[in-house]
């Protein structure tokens, strides 16, 4: 047998074996990245084999911990494809303005970049008072630094394009200050948030929603685990909620298709019908 | 596939990446029996218009790999900007946003090495005009499996620290300006004699 193949094999035990114990199901996953991943973090490890990193995830919790907060942290900017937030502000907030209160989900925030972006925008337009923005991730680490809004100062130059191309009304400046080799952002623009640690592949519906931002998630899963958490988002959005997708990823072809409105397909932004 | 086993073609290109690509798709011909998948560096915020201007030179169909979109012969996939691109056993796409790799993404590296774990033997890799060394990792992993890589003769490459770490990487098969290159996909290929009982296999 092929040693490609045996690795595969090693794998699949690995996977089943962090289920079995600890209930994380990376099961299905895009395996591609996954295995990406693990090699990864062999690599790195002093196992010298998948399957001998096996007992060592059963036995030690602590081993399991890094693995987990090293295994699955994405990384994305503020204001990431600004046109979509150019796009939020045009059609989803003058819908969000008519609610007496506003209930967003960031599902899958990573270390948040995307929340802040989104509470800046709605700031700007006046809405954020009345706003509670629940920003979700199963991995802890990427959540502790979500929390805090420090970012690497070499990151500054990019955020502010993206913030002016995204429509911004002020100065990007305004929002963060500068220290040693970090920008922190005003702990203000946290006020409404509230990080929360949800698995969008083991957890249940997330109250009812106004506005659901899962950017860039589903392209980690199978087309299976796409549906599920897909039909989820359906469940968590109130009728006439909005939904938010990554601008490779589509509704286009999943079981809820039909239950939802293109609002800006470019933008990937759709609208739950009222039924 | 062609009868000499091979399944996929595998490009990283960087600087000077438009002019030679488009020149370099100018020779492909009509019903090329291989997907051709490309990593160009590119800036996160790039427009897709430059891989439309391709289309009007080139007999292929040229669009951005789609997440889960299964991989066929005739085309020829781009990674999208700002991810990286890797290859399921079920040869579709799957997308990720995980950190920069060799400073970049998409990743030539990314792409490569998870092409090897689908194809193995039967994957052919190309690195051509670039200012970084981002891909020759992957060529080296391509040739430890089996597969065929080719490099842009540096002295023909608008940028020549790509190509040129390929050779200094890894055992290249073949050192050719563009149009070798593409003069070789066009009419050498699929004449190539090679032993492919060891292929069908890997499945």
């Amino acid at each position: 047998m092929k040693k490609t193949a045996i690795e595969n094999i090693e794998i699949t035990l690995l996977l089943d074996a962090i289920f079995e114990r600890y209930g994380y199901d990376f099961r299905h996953y895009s395996r591609a990245s996954i295995e990406r991943r693990v090699r990864h973090f062999l690599s790195k490890s002093e196992c010298d084999s998948i399957s001998g990193m096996i007992p060592k995830l059963l036995h030690d919790e602590s081993f399991f911990d890094i693995f987990v907060r090293d295994f699955s942290i994405t990384v994305t900017d503020m204001f990431r494809d600004p046109f979509v937030y150019q796009s939020i502000r045009k059609n989803v907030v003058p819908i969000l303005k008519t609610h007496p209160f506003v209930k967003v989900w960031h599902a899958g925030c990573a270390t948040g970049e995307e929340a802040y972006s989104l509470a800046i925008i709605l700031k700007e337009e006046g809405i954020y008072d009345k706003t509670t923005l629940f920003a979700t991730d199963f991995n802890d680490g990427a959540l502790d630094a979500a929390k805090k809004g420090i970012y690497a100062l070499e990151n500054a130059k990019k955020f502010t394009a993206n913030y002016q191309a995204a429509g911004g009304t002020t100065s990007f400046s305004e929002y963060y200050h500068a220290r040693y080799e970090a920008m922190a952002l005003n702990q203000s623009l946290g006020k409404n948030i509230t990080f929360a640690n949800h698995n969008l592949v083991t957890d249940t519906i997330f109250g009812e929603m106004h506005l659901i931002m899962c950017r860039n998630v589903l392209i980690y899963f199978e087309k299976a685990l796409q549906n599920r958490v897909l039909n989820l988002f359906s469940d968590s959005l109130v009728n006439g909620g909005i939904l938010c997708l990554g601008t490779k990823e589509s509704l286009m072809f999943s079981t809820i298709s039909k239950l939802f409105a293109p609002m800006d397909e470019n933008a990937r932004l759709y609208q739950k019908k009222v039924l | 596939m062609t009868k000499n086993g091979y399944k996929a073609i595998v490009i990283g290109i960087s600087a000077g990446g438009l002019a030679a690509l488009s020149k370099l798709f100018s020779f492909l011909p009509n019903g090329f029996p291989l997907p051709v998948i490309v990593v160009q560096h590119v800036a996160a915020t790039s427009n897709r218009f430059i891989y439309t201007l391709f289309n009007n030179k080139c007999r292929l169909t040229i669009k951005e790999a789609d997440d889960k979109e299964e991989i066929q012969a005739g085309f020829i996939y781009f990674a999208p900007p700002d991810y990286h691109l890797l290859i399921e056993r079920d040869e579709t796409f799957s997308l990720s946003i995980d950190a920069k790799v060799n400073h970049s993404r998409p990743s030539i590296d990314v792409l490569f090495e998870s092409a090897v774990y689908v194809w193995s033997s039967g994957l052919i890799g190309i690195l051509m005009t670039g200012a970084n060394s981002d891909g020759a990792h992957g060529m080296r992993l391509i040739k430890e499996h089996g597969g065929l890589i080719i490099a842009q003769d540096p002295k023909t490459a608008e940028y020549p620290v790509m190509p040129q770490s390929a050779i200094d990487t890894a055992r290249v098969d073949k050192i050719l300006s563009i149009e070798g290159i593409g003069e070789w996909l066009r009419d050498d290929l699929v004449h190539l004699t090679r032993d492919v009982k060891n292929e069908s296999r890997s499945g």
